[in-house]
């Protein structure tokens, strides 16, 4: 058995990226500088005109390059199917197949093992789509995302669907994010920017660690005079919950990739919201032995106040992924 | 998401078709973590000291394509990119004066996997060379 592997989804840089302080070799090296070899990107973020207008073989030849260049490893092609295409009407279901079998195309090309679902996503498309990813080597697997979680029954819908199939193409690639076991301090200080009292924000982390009821924090907020910013930031408790992560544990056959999605790293290399220390346990246990790829979404949180630093975060992270895997600390994390 | 990088502040300036100032335009920037199609951008709002531009006097152009909001409806083959700076173009006969205008910026967008239709705002003073 194998270990778990560290990697980068390139959504991490998107705040360097977007304004092109960042390229795709910039990317590449500095997850390569971090021991973090597996390179996991959102395809049309990644890479322009994709998937309406297409990639040219140039651009793809430059990613192999960059591959090999800096000994790094395809790992994800984070698809999203717009199935909203057309306005007033979904896209039809073979018309969705026929995506879902152009991004399998695409991962393939890019040298990847597998393409990401968006949750959103019925299990039949995925279930039709199987055999055509069979036959490129390529595992569809849909993203278990807060507010949603492995004893939801869509999910238990999609695992159902997976088994009927037979197909080993079909699988799963849970996020971090849904083991939120605090309110995250860079969501309690925008709300605090934005105007929410310090006794309410106090309350809702309160009523959060103590594991209420959303509909019932809502309303306590409403009752202690909140309005506007105070209600949304009771309402992120509606789509964020501390769940188990060991409920992961009867899915490992089919987990095949981790979005290791963080907030915020301390300086001492804490995520002060997300357990990761229990879910590298949960991993091990459960025999994990893919990548947990680099997920930084603090960005959106901070960068009303400040220019998110996106590469010193991952570090962070990373060093934090290594230390509790049981790496040896490369050099290059070190600060 | 990147609701204060929206609005670009260089290229802000008349717009001129024909020898006429028929407008001004501006860079603007898709508030998202990917690209999205065209069909799927629902609404573009621009306003300048207050004044709102009507849904049929705003324009949308990339890499050399210009299309109206209605238009943009349709077009299934192209696509606002991760970070592409996009001229925004609004009608408005003679333009504006030199100095510094307040614009307001506003895209809604159609996305598949949001349970709501987000718009996403940013507002800028920017200033007109003469």
């Amino acid at each position: 058995m194998g270990t778990i592997k560290r990697g980068v989804s390139l959504y991490s840089y998107q705040n360097e990226t977007f304004q092109g302080k960042m390229s795709l070799e910039d990317c590449i090296r500095t997850s390569a500088e971090l021991g973090a070899n597996g390179i996991e990107i959102i395809g049309e973020q990644t890479f322009w005109g994709w998937p309406e207008v297409g990639v040219e073989d140039a651009k793809i030849d430059e990613w192999h390059q960059l591959i090999a260049k800096y000994d790094c490893v395809p790992v994800s092609h984070d698809f999203m199917l717009d199935y909203k295409r057309y306005k007033g009407r979904e896209m039809p279901f073979e018309e969705q197949v026929a995506s879902v079998r152009k991004d399998i195309d695409f991962g393939a090309r890019l040298g990847m093992k597998y393409i990401r679902a968006l949750v959103s996503i019925a299990p039949e498309v995925l279930v039709a789509a199987a055999p055509y990813a069979e036959e490129k080597g390529i595992k569809i697997l849909i993203e278990v995302h807060a507010p949603l979680h492995f004893d939801h029954p869509w999910i238990i819908r999609h695992a159902e669907a997976f088994e009927k199939s037979g197909s080993d193409a079909l699988g799963f690639l849970p996020d971090m994010g849904m083991f939120l076991h605090a309110y995250p301090p860079v969501m309690v200080e925008k709300f605090k920017r934005l105007g929410v009292p310090a006794n309410i924000a106090d309350y809702i982390v309160k009523a959060y660690e103590d594991r209420m009821l959303s509909e019932y924090v809502i309303l306590n907020v409403q009752q202690m005079g909140g309005a506007g910013p105070s209600i949304a930031m009771a309402e992120v408790i509606r789509h964020n919950s501390a769940f188990e992560p060991k409920r992961m544990l009867d899915y490992m056959p089919r987990i095949h990739n981790i979005h290791g999605k963080f907030y915020q790293m301390y300086a001492d290399y804490v995520e002060p919201s997300i357990p990761y220390d229990k879910i590298v346990d949960v991993l091990k246990q459960g025999g994990y032995d893919g990548y947990i790829c680099s997920e930084y979404e603090g960005n959106r949180w901070i960068e009303d106040a400040e220019e998110p630093d996106s590469v010193e975060q991952v570090r962070r992270q990373q060093v934090m992924l290594a230390q509790l895997i049981g790496e040896p600390t490369p050099t290059a994390l070190a600060a | 998401m990147m609701d204060n990088k929206m609005i670009c502040t260089e290229q802000f300036e008349n717009y001129v078709e024909g020898g006429e100032v028929k407008g001004f335009a501006f860079l603007g920037r898709l508030p998202y973590y990917r690209g999205l199609g065209l069909s799927m951008v629902e609404d573009i709002q621009v306003s300048v000291d207050g004044e709102k531009i009507a849904r049929e006097d705003v324009r949308f152009s990339v890499r050399g394509k210009t299309y109206t909001l209605d238009e943009m409806e349709t077009v299934y083959d192209d696509r606002w990119n991760f970070g592409e700076k996009a001229r925004i173009i609004a009608l408005k006969p003679g333009g504006l004066a030199p100095g510094n205008h307040r614009i307001e910026f506003a895209v809604r967008m159609r996305v598949s996997y949001l349970p709501f239709v987000p718009t996403t705002k940013d507002a800028k003073e920017l200033a007109l060379a003469a």
